[in-house]
């Protein structure tokens, strides 16, 4: 069975490299990026690479499965980035995807034929409350990714920073529970309750700075900064200015 | 005009005489002798910004729902202290400034009074007979740490209830009687009776200011008692004192220093944002947000609890040492105990018992310059370990491996700092007595 | 049209300083003499005509209404004031008002006389008592006991005695668990992978024994101590939000997708300093400086409904020194 799926992808990429007219189907493309970059941690039909026993020695398992994880969870991790990880021992960073918009449509639209599973969220925001979502913020993601979503540390782990999260990509963060974040199901945060947290998110990229320059808006650990670096200098500068006496 | 004004006082007060002794004060010149001026006018500022605040704030725990201007906080619940905050911030015009303008002096006050602090410590100042004047600077230190604190929590937002827990748990922590210490100042388990925001309120707006206004005189009529100390030079020794007269040379150099330090608070206050707390949020005993840090001047007690490995000491069922009570409690009693005992630890080791109007230079007294720098080093790597977690955030150093660096870290450095601050102290020396010695030759010759 | 004339010519002299000199009488001088520096004065004026206008600047930002940014402008205007007013200041002292370095001697370090004369004449004030000592004594007793007795009504600032609220949380068995908005909650609707905040139903949320993290995991993953067979049914288990270590909230609940080895597992978080708790095996601490574990709340699942089997496992919150000498209770 893997064998012959082996020569199928193979015959893919030879039949790719042949002739471009070949690839009409995206699923056909779809099949072929996954085979080259996925299937190696999350198994050649999106079955996952499972957690052997840790008695076993050596490293234990790779990747999970993709099957029923729908065109959410691939939406999610390869347009943050997240996916392909170069190491699968550590935790995945945003960075600038690895495929262009086509490429990420076939691999989603693949990924997601491993089984049913949820589609990618369209969550309106615009319909949501920012005062609910302040709340529900605080309640549900201030404890690892701070009040105003810089981002934040949790033992094992880094909480990250929201200012470039899409409000789709916050949707499916919140549904999927990437890496070490809890995952929440609609009846854990209905709809309408997602649409405030991210109207919420919204503001908060560009939050009310009407105290002047925000400083990171992360608090204390700036504000001691700009007391020590700037205000301590600019006085112990007037302090020498005014104690060297002229003659 | 003058003549008439002086005329009036000295006919009513008898003045004259100490009016011409005060204006002819003597000011030694060193621009490290302006920095107790410079925390003198920023709690001038402080005091000036704070009355205006309570004019406008609310101590009251009592639960209410905001429907002010500000958008993501309509609705929520919160307590009249808070909602007077943001109300201060968004309704009182000029509110905003003002606050902002409080806080910023609140930690530029005691950076400088720890700035003036190494100063005093580094030259030897506060040695016979200034010790007692040193002794009450300590003091105001403790007052000051202290009352930045409760300003930092009266306005309970999501930060301040987080601090205040901390606090409560430090307090809570104290070997045999913190429990009782943390109902007499609480009135009750954690949030605490209401009663507590009347006295956090009344201990921030008036007793400990007017402790510290106290001690401010206190600590100026000491020095001006025995006068400033100087440096050695060609005309200043121990028993005359060379310096600027209060008038008309001191007189607007200090009026300038205190303008300066006005222009900067207030310029921070209306351009750098501080402590917004209408972005925190209220305060809810089940809320906290990632991140969350004290004043730079409690960041030292936050690295110390962070740096403690998991444990209480128990004798059996009994509790004997609670663990916030090593970082919170023990670790600054020690920092100041060594301050506070160092002017006696100094005379005991020395055999100097003399009086001291001349001033050290850092090398002059190479253990206790390298022994001060020691003790900083411990203090101030144990407050760097309290930012550990935005480190990692910001820059993926591992948190734990950082913690443990801390922990080796805090140890190792000091005493590297120790031998080499030693080292340099007698290099320098020697160099001096080399010069010394060349220009003496030369003399002769 | 002489009204003009005469202020114009009042704003003038105002400019200028002038006034008409007065015969002074030559005395020695006391301060010393300095050269003139026309050009600094006129910096001086300049600045402190600036230092004026910033301030009036003050008055007027405060005046207009709606202007964009407002506290910003208010800060530059009064900072700005300030400034110049500094500069100003430091320029007089440094160019106008003479900086002479005089000499004096120090206050002489010590009174041997007077000090002599003072303790002379404290004792000599007390020739007329036999008993010194006892009297000292007695005076000091009185002066103690009624010190004491001022302080004494400070006890009314809390129990100080009476630690027994330490203990008392709001739950008891059967009482109901409810969420933010006050509905109860449902062993069905307590899903994997989510965390959930409680509150005991009708009991006052912003007591420290109040908020509960729930949480569900699978039943066949749960190491919890023998004798807490039952607390957690279906695999849902219920902890005290509030760290043991300093009281902040539990707000972090750190669930690993698909842990590639046994770590990181499933663990509870404190965002203050980080303690680290295994919901798993009865909320021990696996990081972090707490020094107890995070005390569970035994549920029962009536009708659905999730409710206290008891009270907490241990006193919730922060550790004191009886922290381990009684259990929670009502």
């Amino acid at each position: 069975m893997r064998r012959t799926l082996a020569i199928v992808i193979l015959a893919a990429l030879v039949f790719g490299a042949g002739g471009a007219q070949a690839q009409q189907s995206a699923n056909g493309k779809g099949a072929r990026l996954y085979a080259v970059n996925c299937s190696m941690c999350h198994g050649d039909r999106g079955q996952g690479i499972q957690p052997a026993r840790p008695t076993s020695g050596g490293r234990i398992g790779l990747g999970p499965s993709l099957q029923g994880v729908g065109a959410l969870a691939a939406d999610f991790y390869l347009r943050t980035g997240y996916m392909p990880l170069l190491d699968p021992y550590k935790q995945p960073r945003r960075s600038r995807p690895s495929f262009t918009d086509a490429q990420i449509d076939a691999l989603v639209a693949y990924v997601a034929s491993f089984g049913t599973g949820p589609a990618i969220p369209q969550p309106q925001p615009e319909n949501g409350n920012v005062a609910a979502g302040l709340r529900l913020f605080t309640q549900h993601c201030a404890g690892c990714h701070q009040v105003v979503g810089q981002g934040g540390f949790l033992t094992g782990g880094v909480a990250p920073s929201l200012k470039d999260a899409t409000p789709v990509q916050i949707a499916e963060a919140v549904r999927a529970g990437p890496y070490l974040m809890p995952r929440f199901s609609e009846t854990a945060l209905p709809d309408a309750e997602l649409d405030s947290i991210i109207a919420y998110v919204e503001q908060a990229k560009r939050p009310d700075d009407r105290g002047g320059w925000g400083i990171g808006h992360i608090g204390p650990i700036p504000e001691g900064m700009i007391t020590w670096f700037l205000a301590a200098v600019v006085l112990v500068g007037t302090c020498v200015v005014i104690g060297r006496r002229g003659s | 005009m003058i003549r008439r004004t002086v005329s009036f006082l000295d006919e009513r007060t008898g003045g004259a005489p100490l009016f011409r002794k005060a204006l002819r004060y003597l000011f030694p010149d060193n621009w490290s002798f302006l920095l107790g001026e410079v925390a003198l006018y920023a709690f001038v500022v402080l005091v000036a910004t704070g009355v205006y605040l309570t004019l406008f704030f609310d101590p009251s725990t009592a639960p209410t729902v905001y429907h002010g201007s500000y958008e993501p906080l309509r609705g929520s619940e919160m307590t009249r202290a808070y909602q007077s905050v943001v109300d201060i911030s968004f309704k009182v015009k000029a509110g905003l400034l003002i606050r902002q303008t409080h806080h910023w002096a609140a930690d530029v006050f005691i950076a400088a009074i720890v700035l003036h602090l190494m100063r005093i410590f580094f030259t030897g100042a506060f040695r016979k007979p200034r010790d007692l004047t040193y002794y009450i600077g300590l003091t105001m230190l403790l007052f000051a740490i202290l009352e930045g604190y409760l300003g930092y929590s009266l306005a309970d937002d999501l930060l301040s209830g987080m601090g205040l827990a901390i606090g409560y748990a430090v307090l809570m922590s104290v070997p045999f009687v913190g429990a009782n210490l943390a109902l007499l100042v609480w009135g009750a388990p954690f949030p605490g009776d209401p009663a507590f925001w009347s006295r956090m309120y009344i201990a921030h707006v008036f007793i400990l200011p007017v402790l510290i206004g106290a001690l401010v005189g206190v600590h100026l009529l000491l020095v001006a008692a025995r006068h400033h100390t100087q440096f050695r030079s060609a005309r200043a020794s121990e028993r005359v004192v060379v310096g600027v007269p209060t008038f008309p040379g001191q007189t607007p150099r200090s009026l300038g220093l205190f303008s300066a330090v006005a222009a900067v608070l207030f310029l921070m206050g209306g351009l750098i944002q501080i402590n917004p707390i209408w972005l925190w949020g209220p305060f809810h005993v089940a809320q906290a947000t990632n991140g969350a840090q004290p004043d730079w001047y409690l960041g030292w007690l936050i690295g110390a609890l962070r740096l403690m490995p998991s444990f209480d000491v128990t004798v059996g069922n009994y509790t004997l040492v609670p663990n916030p009570f090593w970082g919170g409690a023990l670790f600054p009693l020690i920092v100041f105990a060594f301050l506070f005992s160092w002017p006696w630890l100094e005379r005991r080791f020395t055999g100097d018992h003399a009086f001291h109007n001349l001033l050290d230079r850092p090398r002059d007294s190479p253990w206790r310059t390298a022994i001060g720098m020691a003790v900083l080093t411990w203090v101030f790597i144990v407050f760097v370990a309290g930012s550990a977690d935005r480190v990692y955030v910001f820059v993926g150093l591992s948190y734990n491996a950082q913690l443990w660096a801390y922990r080796i870290l805090a140890w190792v450095i000091p005493l590297l700092v120790l031998l080499a601050a030693k080292r340099i102290c007698e290099e320098l020396r020697a160099g001096d007595r080399v010069e010394a010695d060349r220009k003496a030759a030369e003399a002769a010759g | 049209m002489s009204r003009l004339k005469d202020w114009a010519f009042s704003a003038f002299v105002l400019f200028l300083g002038r006034k008409p000199k007065r015969p002074v009488v030559e005395r020695e001088r006391l301060v010393a003499a300095g050269a003139l520096e026309p050009r600094a004065e006129l910096a001086v004026l300049a600045l402190f005509g600036a230092a004026a206008l910033c301030a009036v600047a003050f008055v007027v930002v405060y005046a207009l209404d709606r202007l964009p940014a407002q506290t910003q402008l208010l800060g530059l205007t009064l900072g700005l004031s300030f400034g110049f007013l500094a500069a100003a200041l430091i320029l007089i002292a440094k160019r106008l008002v003479v900086t002479e370095e005089l000499e004096e001697p120090y206050p002489v370090p010590a009174h041997p006389e007077e000090r002599e004369e003072v303790v002379q004449m404290v004792e000599e004030s007390g020739s007329r008592f036999t008993r010194k000592r006892l009297v000292t004594l007695a005076g000091a007793a009185a002066g103690t006991a009624l010190t004491v007795a001022l302080v004494t009504p400070a006890v009314s600032l809390g129990p100080v005695i009476d630690t027994d609220s330490f203990y008392r949380t709001p739950w008891r068995r059967g009482r109901r668990l409810v969420d933010e908005a006050g509905n109860p909650l449902t062993a069905a609707e307590i899903e994997q992978d989510v965390f959930y905040t409680a509150f005991p139903e009708g009991a006052d949320r912003e007591l420290i024994g109040s908020p509960l993290v729930v949480v569900r995991l699978d039943p066949g993953e749960l190491e919890l101590p023998s004798d807490r067979e039952g607390w957690a049914p279906e695999g849902v288990l219920a902890y005290s939000k509030i760290c043991t270590h300093a009281a902040c909230a539990i707000a972090l609940y750190r669930k690993p997708l698909f842990p590639p080895a046994h770590e990181p597992r499933p663990a509870l978080i404190c965002p203050c300093h980080y303690s680290t708790f295994d919901p798993a095996s009865g909320g021990t601490v696996i990081y972090g400086p707490a020094g107890r574990p995070l005390p569970q709340l035994p549920l029962v699942v009536e009708n659905g409904e999730l409710r206290a089997g008891g009270n907490f496992s241990g006193p919730v919150g922060p550790s004191w020194w009886g922290v381990r000498m009684g259990k929670a209770k009502p």
